[in-house]
């Protein structure tokens, strides 16, 4: 049904959709509005047969939602940043042991500094977890990839994180089509496990494993990435026959025939990439973009597919890894055989700072003239790092520099804009 | 809230023939309904048949700190999500804001401003801006006041939501009730639909005038 509804609401309904039958929650912003509408669908029994489970940490909600799932139960959580580091333990062993929980991650910085806004340095921190994670650039697509997160997870008998840009997403109100429980039960099978806690037929899982064997247990977490990596495409097919309209895949493609320039990139800035793409197509550049869903498993080949003949490719990424550079970036290093093409990362959007239309220009334009660094981190402010570098050059005992810089900006209160 | 009829003007084109955007930006003090007030006026353009994206500017959230909101309308798809930088409307819901957060920035000389006070625009010391907008998209309304009166609470949100529609017809009336009707329900509901009544037939009135004393210079 077509909807006017802030993204974390569609989300909600969409897993509601879905039956889990145990949800975890425990709040951290900017996912609580999430849990808290499938919380009121439970209370309100719009949701029936759902357990719905305060737990008391992060570290709870996944452990929980483990124990539920090797019951057999279709089971569902939330979270950001600091709080998926928390569970960080229990998020490796739900994907070890081959439970297919999903898992909304409303992306969001990771401190220190402390901060609450918009980044995916989250889930970078999970990105060899052994999840499957699947990046919503709007927030049709964020509703849909949860339907299809259900199945994937279910079929495989994999966990899978469904990423979507904290506040920008979560807390914007947009135009969806919320899936129905009718087309939803059409397309989701109830969930039959793969294996299954039950006291008629006792097993037990999650076996010491030794050197013996630990290699092919981790190999075939391994391969059942790659049958993923067969099954994303198909079941995004799948799910445009039933719902008449196409979300997930495992990339997606906008002008990138003939495109000299290539710009890629995960979530929610790819909408503005894609009006920046006008504005230079309009200008004669030959500009493309291709977004990636799918991050793990990571799609090698429809990717290098996907750029083509491009000459220059510009990756504008959401985190970095210090002290070497782009994340994304390394991936997407090794879908570009051809060594003529170009590849540049672009650093952007950290802990909440707009990346803008003219700021995307900009970086696409210098990287027409070969202008565009290996390395760059959009707006970035030389002069303040300056100033700290030197403070700390002039004195032993310079002090925090996360303090420093808001005295040296004449900071009030912390403000995203 | 689902969509009613398609607007006749929904294939309106921009430059380069993408659709037009109207960018709204909001500002207020939290506990005033900032984020609701973009949230409604992006439901009230939905129901219009329009593509509409209504955000917050993501700051943490305290009772009378200053908060701003945005809301995009566009006959197409909307897939930009980077904040509004060159608003073409500003909604000043509280007036102390005025010479603490800057309130135009980004504002064109073409820029619609409606702000909710008792005072001019001259007595606010604003006087200058009446030359560099265009007079007749200068409005002040009392927001509070008619809040007060309707529905007996300071949210002057919805309210202005009526001046709005009024101001620069981006969305109809009928339109913002019905968005209130969707989100409220009882005494709140149709006090806040009889306020932003109240608050369109003002402005409707200031901006008739406004525009014969314009026509009359001319």
């Amino acid at each position: 049904m077509l909807s006017q509804l802030e993204g974390s609401r569609a989300v909600a309904a969409a897993v509601a959709c879905c039956r889990p039958q145990v949800v975890c929650a425990y709040p951290i912003t900017p996912q609580t509005h999430i849990v808290e509408g499938i919380g009121a669908m439970v209370k309100s029994r719009q949701l029936k047969h759902c357990r719905f489970i305060n737990v008391e940490s992060e570290f709870a909600a996944m452990s929980v939602a483990i124990g539920a799932s090797a019951t057999g139960a279709r089971a569902y959580t939330a979270t950001a940043s600091q709080g998926l580091l928390f569970m960080i333990e229990a998020v490796y062993n739900a994907a070890g042991l081959g439970l297919p929980v999903v898992m909304t991650l409303a992306n969001r910085a990771i401190g220190a500094p402390i901060n609450i806004w918009n980044d995916h340095s989250d889930a970078m921190a999970v990105r060899d977890s052994g999840w499957v994670m699947l990046f919503a650039e709007d927030n049709q697509t964020a509703a849909d990839l949860h339907v299809q997160a259900f199945r994937l997870a279910e079929e495989m008998s994999l966990p899978v994180m469904v990423c979507v840009d904290g506040y920008v997403l979560t807390h914007a109100t947009e135009r969806v089509d919320v899936p129905t429980q009718e087309q939803v039960d059409a397309f989701l099978p109830p969930y039959k496990p793969r294996q299954v806690l039950d006291p008629a037929d006792p097993v037990s899982i999650g076996a010491m494993v030794g050197p013996e064997a630990f290699t092919e247990v981790r190999y075939l977490a391994h391969a059942k990435q790659l049958q993923a990596l067969e099954r994303i495409d198909e079941v995004a097919r799948e799910f445009a026959e039933g719902f008449g309209r196409h979300s997930g895949g495992l990339v997606s493609t906008y002008r990138v025939e003939d495109a000299e320039v290539v710009v890629i990139a995960l979530g929610s800035v790819l909408g503005t990439i894609k009006d920046a793409t006008d504005e230079l197509r309009d200008q004669g550049a030959r500009v493309g973009v291709v977004g990636i869903t799918s991050f793990r498993p990571f799609p090698l080949d429809a990717l290098h597919e996907a750029i083509g003949d491009a000459r220059k490719v510009v990756v504008v990424e959401r985190a970095f890894s210090a002290g070497f550079g782009g994340v994304l970036s390394t991936d997407v290093g090794l879908a570009i055989s051809d060594a003529k093409a170009r590849l540049s990362t672009v650093v952007a959007g950290l802990g909440g700072r707009a990346v803008t239309e003219a700021g995307l220009i900009s970086v696409v334009e210098d990287a027409l003239a070969d202008r565009l660094e290996v390395l760059r981190f959009l707006d970035l402010d030389k002069d303040v790092v300056d100033r700290e570098l030197a403070r700390m050059a002039g004195t032993r005992r310079s002090g925090p520099s996360a303090e420093n810089v808001l005295r040296d900006l004449g900071t009030v209160a912390s403000r995203a804009l | 809230m689902t969509a009613g009829a398609v607007d006749a003007d929904a294939t309106t084109a921009g430059p380069r023939g993408r659709p037009e955007l109207f960018q709204v930006r909001f500002h207020g003090r939290g506990g005033q309904g900032v984020v609701t007030a973009a949230e409604l006026l992006s439901v009230a353009a939905f129901l219009q048949g329009r593509f509409a994206q209504a955000f917050p500017s993501f700051g943490s959230e305290r009772a009378g700190a200053p908060v701003v909101a945005f809301c995009r309308i566009s006959a197409g798809e909307i897939r930009t999500h980077a904040p509004v930088a060159e608003p073409d409307a500003v909604v000043v819901q509280d007036a102390t804001l005025l010479h603490q957060v800057d309130l135009f920035n980004g504002l064109g000389p073409e820029g619609y401003l409606l702000v909710n006070t008792t005072h001019s625009f001259d007595e606010m010391g604003l006087g200058g801006l009446v030359d560099r907008l265009h007079e007749e998209r200068l409005v002040t309304v009392p927001a509070t006041d008619l809040a007060l009166k309707h529905f007996g609470r300071p949210v002057p949100n919805v309210v202005l939501l009526g001046g709005l529609a009024a101001l620069c017809g981006v969305v109809s009336l009928d339109s913002v009730v019905a968005a209130v009707h969707d989100r409220f329900t009882g005494a709140v509901a149709d006090g806040n639909a009889a306020a932003a009544t109240e608050a369109y037939r003002l402005v409707s009135a200031k901006a008739k005038t406004a525009n014969e004393e314009v026509a009359a210079r001319a």
